[in-house]
């Protein structure tokens, strides 16, 4: 209890670190920035560039719109919520598909070896080109009643960047059953799915957990460019466009923006963090990550 | 060590060899032409230096290897079905525990493959826990007990479907002298009381003559039986046992058998304990 509360002060004064960290530079820092062996950069202090952080504070409680009406704080909640549930569908099924995968490479060798180089050249293609590919074809696909929602293509993406880590993760761990645990499965005659369920996925479990973490990130990542490079609007991706375009007349409003998506890189994270205490409650100590 | 037509040989191996990479030029020859009879009940040991052929030996036995010629039969049946129908239990010297399942759970494992619900695996798993002596641990996890605990789960758990057949490689190589010691006399009454025939692969004279009623001596490249030497110590084997000189006269015997591969081979490592 008392290293789950010193963890939660650790993180209060890291997070105060970051904040004295921003006002000292812009208390001592050139206003106009600086160059550093020929090269400008150094940051411009201005609060055009870098306002207080108090400001970014009160920005929160300021109306969205000029006109009134909503708080700001009001509206990048809203819009990290509606992207998070993006992101959250985009990570569940980024991780059945990465596990899907690992399971039939590690089923046949051949297939590794022919898969897996493909696996790993499809996350050099760069997301903000992939975007409006998967928000075409998605567009166009209709079954039965059943249209293709716009968010569906921000999703896609999401689990596009979330299967990676979880497929290359989960392979590893398939692998890493013992050899004395498969050869008494073995000699229990034990199918091929049989061995999977009791003995491979559990032994896969350390694996998985650490790549969770990185598709969880993943999935944020890719949900919030797909917003930002399809044009959806009512997740933070937009927001941040939006209030990025206002910067002049209002520097604040852009930080705001990126505080709704740590907020929801930290959610994920929180989430993740729970599967890991569900799955690692049995295990050895010196085991969980 | 003839079969009556009532009961069938645990173990009946002719003519059998295991060549590894056969036909390349990187081929061994594990085991050339092993014929080997154990009756139900029997306790027999199989001691040589690395490389005889011991442990590949007993995996012919145990059907997760296929022999190159010749045949293996375990109660009877061939091999492949004697496995599928878990007519052995196999203990290995790495426990080979399932860290994430609860002891009484690692006990259940071949009941659970076998389909039994799950009061009747519960049932039999206690039982098998009582039969080990580690009654008070059901619902502990693997990590949290001594190796020689584990060890003896293992046990329990390659006995838990009553198989008439034990396989055990080297199952007590990892513990200490003591916890050894106290292990064999153990499993000698577990086998005593389950009437279970044991074929049993070790590094440790002391230990295969202590044990067995039969001692096979083999020699490496090509692995073969050069010796088989019986041993009679009783059924009431005790600590004792350990300081009479019937047994310093079967560890010299088997001690010499060994000696006479070691001095045609050079020397290999046999554990002299």
């Amino acid at each position: 209890m008392s290293g789950r509360l010193r963890r939660a002060a650790m993180f209060v004064v890291a997070m105060l670190l970051v904040v004295a960290g921003w006002e000292a530079y812009k208390a001592v820092g050139p206003a106009t920035g600086g160059d550093v062996l020929g090269f400008g950069i150094l940051p411009r202090t201005n609060d055009q560039v870098m306002p207080h952080v108090w400001s970014m504070i009160t920005g929160l409680f300021d109306p969205a719109q000029r006109t009134g009406g909503q708080t700001v704080a009001r509206v990048v909640l809203e819009g990290a919520w509606y992207s998070f549930r993006i992101a959250l569908v985009g990570f569940v099924g980024g991780v059945l598909f990465g596990m899907a995968i690992a399971v039939v490479l590690s089923r046949f060798k051949l297939a590794e070896r022919a898969v897996l180089p493909y696996l790993v050249i499809s996350q050099t293609v760069p997301l903000i080109a992939l975007a409006p590919l998967v928000a075409g074809w998605g567009g166009k696909l209709q079954i039965g009643d059943w249209v293709w929602p716009k968010w569906m293509s921000a999703a896609v993406l999401g689990a596009f960047l979330a299967f990676f880590p979880v497929a290359v993760g989960t392979l590893r761990g398939l692998k890493s059953a013992n050899a004395a645990s498969l050869e008494l499965m073995d000699s229990l005659a034990a199918s091929w799915w049989r061995t999977l369920v009791v003995l491979r996925f559990p032994s896969a479990v350390p694996y998985i957990v650490p790549a969770l973490k990185l598709g969880g990130a993943g999935a944020v990542v890719g949900v919030v460019v797909a917003e930002i490079s399809t044009g959806l609007k009512g997740g933070i991706g937009r927001l941040i466009i939006e209030y990025s375009r206002q910067a002049t007349s209002d520097p604040t409003k852009v930080f705001t923006s990126i505080f709704g998506a740590a907020l929801l890189g930290l959610a994920m994270a929180g989430i993740v963090a729970l599967v890991d205490v569900a799955l690692m409650r049995h295990r050895p100590k010196e085991a969980t990550s | 060590m003839t079969s009556t037509a009532a009961t069938p040989d645990a173990v009946e191996i002719t003519g059998l060899s295991k060549i590894f990479n056969a036909g390349r030029t990187n081929a061994v020859e594990a085991l050339v032409d092993v014929d080997l009879t154990i009756a139900p009940g029997e306790f027999v040991s199989l001691i040589g230096p690395s490389g005889c052929g011991k442990s590949t030996l007993l995996r012919l036995i145990a059907n997760l290897l296929e022999p190159t010629s010749g045949t293996v039969l375990v109660n009877g049946k061939p091999a492949a079905t004697a496995r599928k129908e878990q007519d052995y239990g196999m203990a290995f010297q790495q426990s080979g525990l399932f860290e994430w399942r609860s002891v009484v759970r690692n006990i259940e494992l071949p009941l659970e493959l076998k389909g039994w619900d799950k009061a009747r695996r519960r049932a039999r798993a206690l039982e098998m826990l009582d039969l080990v002596k580690l009654g008070d641990f059901a619902s502990h996890m693997p990590w949290q007990l001594s190796g020689g605990m584990q060890q003896r789960v293992a046990i329990a758990r390659a006995l838990a479907a009553h198989p008439p057949l034990l396989l055990m490689d080297e199952p007590f190589g990892a513990l200490d002298e003591m916890t050894r010691e106290h292990m064999q006399a153990e499993l000698l009454q577990i086998c005593a009381r389950t009437s279970t025939t044991v074929v049993f692969v070790t590094h440790s004279i002391p230990e295969a003559v202590y044990l067995s009623n039969r001692v096979i001596v083999m020699s490496p490249r090509p692995g073969r039986i050069t010796e088989i030497i019986d041993v009679d110590l009783g059924t009431d084997r005790d600590e004792d046992t350990r300081e009479a000189s019937e047994f310093y006269g079967k560890i010299t015997a088997v001690r010499e058998a060994l000696r006479g591969i070691e001095l045609a081979a050079g020397p290999r490592g046999i554990e002299d304990r």
